[in-house]
């Protein structure tokens, strides 16, 4: 079922960078479906289009439509605050706010006015399960978040937001910095989410997309070059330019 | 000769170093010159009855207290009015201006603001807050007159401090279904209160030490009982020194000298506290 439908859509930074020239395509729920290509061709602002954080950026123009479950959420009227909390990111950088893991957690949640005990206590114990981080922390929940591992942080970002329970989770680069050990465990959370969320992942390598993808979408330099199932993909790319790509000919 | 050269510049690089640590030893000369002379020449004023008691004899003798209670009003009173006004502009600026005409004339005017005598300032108060408000010569005007003085100071520091607390805290919080506001106050105001609060102690600090911009609008030359109402006038540390090192002929020497230690005891305290937090907050720092 596709969860997301994107049409048509156009976007130029006020600097004259980045661009998005035309992309459509649809994106399936309960699947990965990975953006990847070389550097500045669009997918991290195709992600930040999908929870409006490109509202934070001066965009010269934006045109076309993005469609969630049915409703276009570039339409000025979209509640972006509640598009977020179903829409979560997870950054390439691990920023953990300046707090204790367990704060960390349940920030969104209380943001959302949540104050009963047993629910954030609840909430917390779930995400970091899903997160793969539990074993690792519940014994230092009230410890400061930075005071963890880079790889730890990275997954206390990914639990902060299954804690909200969105419907969608973008990941941008989100094991660019992590050794590899850290990047196996991340990966792995994410095979386990796509199994009740719209995962949609920028991967920081081609070998991550080719590990990850169920879907994947080829971008360069703003045009979606070609976009199919991750395992034919990887192995038998249709387009030329897709090909010189993955072959490590150029990026 | 290659050898002569070298050592030659390194003689040279020796004597460039030792000249820059003399300059920057000689900056400490006057702040430690001054603390202990006014320590060695005002010591022996300081007690119980100086701290406490009214000045008498044409305030040649007994004590200082309402100078010290009317600093205290005036600081606080300056407080009042700054620190509100100064951190909602520091955020508005920091947090929510977007570089254009209009807020590049707020920034200019801060710095200009930030340029102008203290004496300006007490002309200033007078005609607006004394004569034209009406408040008369009182803790009221001088407090507002010393507040308009503080603001640049307090702005400026504080927007500091709220621009170095990392963008990436930002973008996490909206990302995560935050408002702006509830950003702001939840984490950025968070992070950068001990800067806040030093540039808040900073600005204060040197309102407690003017005497200018009081002198018109509401240091009084000597009263008999402390102020009752803002609407009062008030004797303050600056403006009292002031009055009995020029105004008063015959007047005892330790009485001016303890009087100025008083009042930079009062302004170095202020100084000493803001470094703590300053320092404390350094060293907690998570990012």
């Amino acid at each position: 079922m596709n969860k997301i439908i994107i049409e048509n859509l156009s976007l130029q930074y006020s600097d004259g960078t980045e661009s998005l020239k035309g992309i459509s395509m649809e994106i399936r729920q309960n699947a990965v479906t990975v953006l990847f290509g070389p550097a500045g061709g669009g997918k991290s602002t195709l992600l930040r289009c999908l929870n409006r954080l490109n509202d934070l950026t001066e965009v010269r123009s934006n045109s076309g439509r993005i469609l969630i479950d049915g409703e276009d959420i570039l339409d000025p009227k979209t509640d972006v605050i509640a598009l977020r909390r179903k829409v979560g990111m997870v950054f390439a950088r691990p920023v953990t706010l300046p707090m204790s893991i367990r704060e960390n957690i349940t920030y969104g949640l209380e943001l959302a006015g949540e104050k009963r005990r047993a629910k954030l206590n609840e909430a917390v114990e779930r995400s970091l399960k899903l997160a793969a981080i539990w074993d690792e922390v519940k014994d230092r929940l009230n410890e400061p978040a930075i005071a963890l591992s880079g790889g730890q942080q990275q997954r206390v970002c990914l639990a902060r937001v299954l804690a909200l329970q969105p419907e969608i989770i973008l990941l941008d680069e989100p094991t660019s910095g992590l050794d590899p050990i850290s990047t196996g465990k991340v990966e792995a959370a994410l095979y386990e989410l796509k199994k009740n969320f719209t995962v949609i992942l920028v991967p920081h390598s081609v070998q991550q997309a080719a590990r990850t993808a169920d879907h994947a979408a080829f971008f360069l330099q703003g045009e979606l070059i070609e976009y199919g199932d991750g395992k034919k993909m990887f192995t038998a790319p249709k387009q030329k330019k897709t090909e010189d790509y993955i072959m490590g000919r150029f990026g | 000769m290659m050898k002569l050269l070298a050592r030659n510049r390194h003689s040279v690089q020796r004597l460039g170093y030792g000249l820059i640590t003399l300059m920057a030893m000689v900056t400490v000369v006057p702040i430690v010159g001054t603390v202990l002379f006014i320590l060695f020449k005002g010591g022996s004023a300081i007690s119980w009855e100086f701290l406490t008691g009214f000045p008498h004899d044409g305030m040649r003798a007994g004590g200082i207290l309402p100078a010290i209670v009317g600093t205290l009003y005036l600081t606080i009173g300056t407080a009042i009015f700054s620190v509100p006004l100064g951190i909602a502009a520091a955020i508005y600026l920091s947090e929510y201006a977007s570089d254009n005409r209009w807020t590049r004339l707020i920034r200019l005017a801060i710095i200009n603001l930030a340029g102008i005598p203290s004496v300006v300032y007490g002309l200033f108060g007078l005609g607006l807050f004394v004569l034209f408000l009406q408040f008369g010569t009182s803790i009221l005007a001088a407090s507002l007159t010393l507040s308009i003085m503080t603001l640049p100071v307090i702005i400026s520091t504080s927007e500091e401090a709220l621009r170095s607390v990392p963008q990436s805290f930002r973008t996490v919080s909206i990302s995560l279904g935050a408002t702006r506001w509830q950003t702001i106050r939840r984490i950025v105001l968070k992070e950068a209160l001990p800067g806040i609060l030093t540039g808040v102690i900073l600005g204060l600090e040197r309102a407690a030490g003017e005497t200018a911009p009081i002198l018109f609008t509401g240091a009084a030359f000597f009263l008999p009982r402390l102020p009752q109402s803002p609407f009062d006038a008030t004797m303050a540390l600056p403006y009292h020194l002031f009055v009995i090192s020029t105004q008063v002929p015959e007047m005892p020497i330790q009485i001016q000298y303890g009087t100025a230690l008083v009042l930079l005891i009062f302004v170095l305290t202020m100084n000493v506290i803001a470094t703590v937090i300053r320092s404390r907050a350094r060293a907690k720092r998570q990012w």
